[in-house]
């Protein structure tokens, strides 16, 4: 551990709750249709737009209207976006000429993009056209988070209403979410990309004649556009195929700090709008304390693991780092580590160092974050979801142990919202499990592994966790572009997606009914740092439970095996 | 229902036309204008011709250049139309084994000891099989190789390194690196 390296660690930590802080008051002014900076631009846009679709602003929808419509949407989303793929190649705007996709990568892609997963089984400057990258691609990657803040928007109206049955409406939610928070961000944002060497433009790929007189063929495209809101909307599906670790998406340490900066800064914004919105900035604080403190301990893990190194590399006699495989030498190993970090904290799922060759230890934790849930600040809009699951949870355990009502912000916390809310834990969970137990007994799953031993199982869980938790992010030696994969993993995202929307929804739609009961001397407080504490523990002993047995057949035994000498 | 699909269309198709044409295409528009060289793709000429991208990563086999790490892109890598890296595992015997050989041939190269450690960077392939960069280390013990093969003074290749070695961005922002299509256009110039 060198001090630059925790200069690096720290410093973007600071400027990240720096950035998040005013973001998260603007959301909640932007979510509550208050008056913002962006008002005399937006505003005749966002009337234009309503006018256009036949949209009522004013329409009240309850949780069953309002899950409606998310469905509807994503439906017809996904449809689209099968199509778009299945015909590119008789499209404009493909200067490479590529086919049509094949119907299972184009069902699993469609998915994929549309439940905000972004798991890429195929490669992006040798499979997909320059329009299906901008009227496919980027526009899911605009959508899935929007949706995403609208439906944690009507939770959170739920959770503060008073006797009422709305939830608001989910068009004028997702249309705000686009226009005042992600466009203008992924605007500024590219540019600035491009400024650092990012590529933007529609010409052909180029042949050159190398220094050495090879001939090399270079990918072009609009990348930055994509970029931009790839990182802001925790989506993470690269133009290329090794995501940001190509150099044009990912050009410079500057440019790599600022979309590590973008993958977490809606995602940490959300916890504080949510103490505005809730009018009880400590609610926020208190979810914000416990996610950091998670944040940091995961990358200890990490980074601990990548720097103590790989001992049978060592021995040939190395004078650098010994875990430079799938890494790049601008960003080194504290930039690998802690992106792994914050891509799986979040649903992001970019990677910018290939997680397959990490050491074991060091691969357990991008894999672990999102076995956990995501809850570790989280995806846009479902990160926060999943983390107020954890808190219902929390409140309920807590209840049972003292004798008190369970009760938050308020409101009894019951029957119905306990199973919904133990479904939303228990359904991802079992999709990995089943997914990927499935997976290692049968040859079309075994047959795509691509490192033997243990590493092999780890291939597998991890493609099933980052498919049920909608992160894209992968073990990329696992060839999954492969009809079983491409079927089994795109039901498994749908899983994840729905497991986390519906049943939210429904608690939503069932506390908006409900009374909000005077504070008490009976009344637990949930803006304690001991209520930090009781939150960080049900998430760790939650998922420890679930997940330690497969883990220990995966990366645990493989990294007494590394340091026992062993090979495979 | 009816009214709740029509909706739905109508404002997928209207988003459409927002983020996925008007927005990308602003974005090329303005980045023509403003960062013309790098939105093209930030490439390199010699007379005239482009010979590459300053930063993607190239092939170079021949002593008199500085050698690009390994590569896991396309047949022989730094394919730039299937960036890849190579996948393999820490305990995955290949990796260690293909390690093993690539520091072996670094020191016959290089003429080293068979003592002398190696930059972990040239004998790993990268993340993207693209990597434009090497690490300062893997740039010294390649000096001496090069001015031979140029017949050279060991200074002025050392020079050249010293000259193309970028520090850390802003000061403390990644890893010292050295481009290696730059220094070797640099030492072709010489």
């Amino acid at each position: 551990m060198t001090s630059n390296d925790l200069m690096q660690l720290g410093f973007y930590l600071i400027v990240l709750i720096l950035l998040a802080i005013p973001l998260g008051r603007y959301m909640a002014k932007v979510l509550q249709g208050e008056k913002t900076f962006f008002d005399g631009v937006m505003g005749p846009l966002e009337r234009l737009i309503y006018r256009i679709c036949g949209i009522d602003a004013g329409q009240e929808m309850n949780w069953k209207q309002y899950g409606l419509a998310f469905l509807v949407f994503n439906l017809f989303g996904l449809v689209t976006l099968f199509i778009l793929q299945l015909v590119q190649g008789r499209l404009p705007l493909n200067p490479q000429g590529f086919a049509g996709v094949n119907w299972n990568l184009a069902f699993n892609t469609a998915v994929s993009f549309t439940t905000n997963t972004n798991w890429q089984a195929y490669g992006g400057e040798s499979t997909m056209s320059y329009l299906t990258q901008m009227v496919g691609l980027t526009v899911h990657n605009f959508f899935s988070p929007a949706v995403g803040v609208a439906v944690l928007v009507a939770f959170i109206r739920g959770l503060i209403s008073r006797q009422g049955k709305s939830l608001g409406n989910f068009w004028v939610d997702t249309t705000r979410v686009v226009l005042w928070i992600l466009l203008p961000l992924s605007l500024i944002f590219a540019l600035v990309l491009v400024s650092q060497g990012v590529i933007q433009n529609l010409a052909p790929y180029l042949t050159v004649h190398t220094l050495q007189g090879a001939s090399q063929t270079i990918a072009m495209g609009p990348v930055a556009s994509q970029e931009a809101i790839k990182m802001l909307g925790t989506n993470g599906g690269g133009f290329m195929n090794v995501n940001s670790a190509h150099p044009f998406e990912n050009p410079t340490p500057f440019t790599n700090l600022l979309e590590m900066l973008a993958i977490l800064l809606i995602p940490v914004a959300q916890v504080f709008a949510f103490g505005h919105m809730v009018k009880d900035k400590k609610q926020g604080r208190v979810i914000f304390g416990a996610a950091l403190v998670m944040l940091v301990l995961m990358l200890g893990i990490c980074y601990g693991s990548e720097i103590a190194g790989n001992p049978q590399i060592a021995k040939i006699g190395i004078s650098t780092s010994s875990v430079m495989e799938g890494k790049e030498v601008r960003f080194g190993v504290v930039n690998s580590a802690l992106w792994a970090t914050v891509t799986s904290a979040t649903s992001n799922g970019s990677v910018n160092a290939m997680h397959d060759s990490f050491t074991p230890l060091g691969g357990m934790v991008p894999m672990l974050n999102i076995m956990l849930g995501e809850v570790i600040f989280g995806g846009v809009g479902v990160g926060l979801k999943g983390l107020l699951i954890f808190v219902i949870l929390t409140v309920f355990i807590v209840g049972l142990m003292v004798g008190r009502t369970p009760e938050y912000l308020g409101k009894k916390v019951e029957g119905f919202e306990m199973k919904m809310a133990v479904l939303a834990v228990l359904l991802p969970s079992a999709a990995i499990l089943l997914g990927s137990g499935l997976a290692s007994v049968i040859a079309w799953g075994t047959s795509s592994i691509a490192n033997p031993g243990p590493h092999g199982l780890s291939e597998i869980l991890y493609a099933f966790a980052s498919c049920a938790g909608n992160n894209g992010s992968a073990f990329g030696g696992l060839s999954a572009n492969t009809q079983f994969y491409n079927v089994a993993l795109g039901i498994t995202m749908l899983v994840g997606r729905t497991a986390i929307i519906v049943p939210t929804l429904a608690i939503a739609g069932s506390m908006a009914s409900k009374k909000i009961a005077p504070v008490t001397a009976g009344t637990f407080e949930t803006t304690s740092v001991l209520f930090s504490g009781l939150l960080v523990s049900v998430i760790l002993i939650v998922g420890a439970l679930t997940f330690f047995p497969a883990l220990a057949l995966g990366p645990i035994v493989e990294h007494l095996s590394m340091w026992a000498g062993k090979a495979f | 229902m009816l009214k709740t699909m029509g909706r739905a269309i109508m404002l997928l198709l209207v988003m459409t036309l927002l983020t996925g044409i008007a927005y990308p295409l602003v974005v090329t528009g303005l980045a023509k204008v403003i960062f013309p060289k790098q939105a093209e793709g930030s490439l390199a000429y010699k007379n005239g011709q482009p010979i590459g991208s300053v930063l993607i990563g190239q092939n170079f086999s021949d002593a008199r250049y500085f050698y690009s790490r390994p590569s896991a892109a396309g047949k022989d890598g730094y394919d730039a139309t299937s960036s890849s890296g190579s996948n393999l595992g820490p305990t995955n015997k290949t990796l260690l084994d293909s390690v093993a050989t690539r520091a072996k041939q670094v020191r016959t190269d290089n003429r080293l000891s068979a003592a002398t450690p190696v930059p972990g960077d040239l004998i790993t392939a990268s993340a993207s099989g693209l990597d434009p960069d090497i690490s300062p280390e893997a740039a010294q013990i390649q000096v001496d190789r090069v001015a031979k093969a140029r017949n050279l003074s060991e200074q002025k290749v050392q020079a050249l390194v010293d000259q193309y070695t970028q520090g850390r961005q802003l000061g403390f922002l990644g890893e010292p690196r050295v481009n290696v299509l730059k220094l070797n256009m640099a030492l072709d110039s010489i």
